[in-house]
């Protein structure tokens, strides 16, 4: 435990020394600003017009009209920043041979794998935390439901951490950290794309491919749903790729 | 106490290391002497746990390598090759860190960063960035970071390469010092900086040891050695020692491919040493059936060797 404390505060340390972390949060807020600005001033525009018939006016509603939109935009564009943020995590440690130390020192391969984990989780953490400025606004000035905007936050870090893991996976697979965002990208395109396809290849078949496609959860989550199925899944994609992670560092291929 | 057993690394083709066996005593300093490509990275690898080796055994510090690997990695210190540090860290916290990961107590651990920044001179350069710094500073990190927890057996792969003539020399004294309550085992390819520092010297060559000696000896054996190729008919321990007794054998191996086969390496002074081989296995009864001189293996080492210091451009020159 003291071990990947250890390693967490270490990784931490390189992701806010170095401008790797400041330039994701930055982007992120930046994207997701203009995404928020967008869909608000689309709201108010919204809202003049429906001035001229006041019994539409309860159909206005901030949780429906702002906040749904801007998480199912923000989403993808967060889900495929993730990698950016991962891609170095492991291939560094075999391109510049730290890993001779890492795996020549009293700590399991389980616990750099956690270690690394629990470092891009708490970086997802951050970058979540600075978005909250844009919800934050619409509960200052708006009333909006509070609820979904926690479960949508839940949801959030959830698919983030499921991309951190892909993402980690990725990283153990390759030196080269360009071959391991791209391939990371590759498998969550992949994911998207069965989501999609789920619609049209029969219900029950379909519903397989929905339940795999790691977009698809986050949906209930971002309507104030905080669905078992939705959670269940996020933590066994986590748990599964960094299972894998931790028997790729196992297997001599890596060394 | 460090001790292997037939160990054997195949990378597909390439054979890194092949059948190699020796054994280092506790509180000995021992050199593994080599050209490049010979193995000495590979078998240190091994020992260390890095990688797994294809076939053998390798116990380090009473634990089997393959079957404990924790706690033969909580005994070691190692400094690889190229030293793994994070050049986006500064040297302090970077020794921090590896304290951490090598379970040092939170409350020696600024302790102990110190005392190693100290041993290997590095104070002056605690706070900068690991990725600034020249090579042999670099190379001083590694060896800092190998000393923390003041671990019973050090493996240093080619401790010196890449520094200057002064540095080489604090590097080597430095080693020295350690020896007194260390066992160590310190590859390198050049000849005279073995001779300076260790008591023992293994020699490998295309993954096979080809000789074992105390430093003493070493120049003239490498220098005046000749090979001969044995058969017997009872092959067999006896056979090999017997054939080891004799006065001007250095060594014996057994031959893979041919049964009751030996290589014998003896000193190369005239015939007498080859009748006294030949004699030791006719009144042993292990029935002589073919001897023959075959080429000057450890000849063909040493040319391959760096015997000269300075010889390397990367190492020598500039003298700060
Ligand atoms: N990861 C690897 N993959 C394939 N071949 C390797 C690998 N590591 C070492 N070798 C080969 O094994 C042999 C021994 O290498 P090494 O142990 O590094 O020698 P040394 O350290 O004595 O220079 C060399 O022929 C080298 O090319
Ligand atoms: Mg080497």
């Amino acid at each position: 435990m003291k071990k990947i404390q250890a390693l967490v505060t270490k990784e931490l340390g390189s992701y806010f020394i170095s401008p790797v972390a400041y330039v994701i949060i930055f982007i992120f807020l930046g994207v997701s600003g203009f995404l928020f600005f967008q869909i608000l001033s689309y709201f108010n525009l919204q809202s003049i017009q429906m001035m001229r018939y006041p019994g539409l006016l309860d159909r206005l509603n901030l949780n429906d009209m702002v906040l749904f939109p801007f998480f199912h935009n923000v989403v993808v564009f967060f889900t495929f920043l993730i990698p950016v943020l991962t891609m170095r995590l492991l291939s560094e440690e075999k391109k510049l041979g730290t890993g001779e130390l890492l795996f020549t020192s009293p700590i399991t391969t389980t616990e750099v794998v956690l270690g690394k984990f629990f470092a891009a989780a708490a970086v997802i953490l951050v970058m979540l935390l600075f978005s909250f400025v844009y919800p934050l606004m619409i509960l200052i000035f708006g009333n909006p439901d509070v609820g979904p905007i926690f479960t949508a936050y839940l949801g959030l870090f959830l698919l983030g951490s499921a991309a951190a893991s892909l993402g980690i996976l990725m990283s153990s697979l390759t030196e080269n950290q360009v071959i391991a965002v791209i391939s990371a990208w590759g498998v969550l395109i992949f994911l998207l794309i069965i989501g999609w396809a789920a619609q049209s290849v029969g219900p029950t078949f379909g519903a397989v491919l929905q339940h795999l496609s790691i977009l698809e959860h986050f949906q209930s989550f971002s309507k104030g749903i905080i669905e078992l199925k939705g959670v269940v899944f996020y933590l066994s994609f986590i748990f599964f790729t960094l299972f894998l992670t931790q028997r790729v560092l196992d297997s001599q291929s890596w060394r | 106490m460090i001790e292997v057993e037939n160990l054997t690394k195949r990378y597909g083709n390439i054979l890194a290391v092949d059948r190699v066996s020796f054994r280092i005593e506790s509180g000995e300093i021992v050199g593994f002497l080599g050209p490049n490509g010979a193995g000495k990275t590979t078998t240190m690898r091994i020992l260390t746990g890095f990688i797994p080796p294809t076939t053998g055994r390798a116990i380090v510090a009473d634990f089997d390598v393959m079957e404990k690997p924790l706690e033969v990695k909580r005994r070691i210190g190692y400094l690889p090759e190229h030293p793994p540090v994070y050049n986006d860290m500064l040297v302090s916290p970077y020794l921090d860190f590896v304290a951490r990961l090598k379970e040092v107590d939170s409350r020696e651990r600024p302790q102990e960063v110190r005392r190693v920044m100290d041993l290997c001179g590095l104070t002056e350069v605690q706070n900068r960035l690991i990725g600034n710094l020249s090579r042999g500073f670099r190379q001083r990190v590694g060896l800092a970071q190998a000393l923390l927890g003041d671990p019973e057996i050090l493996v240093l792969d080619e401790p010196t390469i890449g520094l200057d003539p002064r540095q080489i020399v604090e590097i080597r004294e430095l080693i020295k010092n350690l020896r007194a309550d260390h066992t160590i085992i310190l590859s390198s390819h050049i000849l005279p900086e073995v001779e300076m520092i260790c008591s023992r010297v293994i020699i490998i060559h295309e993954g096979k040891i080809v000789a074992e000696d105390q430093t003493a000896h070493l120049q003239s054996t490498l220098r005046n050695s000749d090979r001969l190729f044995v058969q017997v008919g009872q092959a067999g321990p006896e056979a090999l020692e017997s054939i080891r007794r004799v006065p001007g054998v250095i060594s014996v191996l057994p031959e893979e491919k041919v049964p009751g086969g030996y290589r014998v390496e003896l000193e190369r002074e005239g015939q007498k040493i080859r009748e006294d081989v030949a004699r030791a296995i006719v009144t042993g009864g292990f029935g002589l059936r073919e001897l023959k001189p075959v080429g000057m293996s450890l000849e063909e080492v040493f040319v391959q060797l760096t015997t000269v210091e300075g010889a390397n451009p990367e190492e020598g020159g500039k003298i700060s």
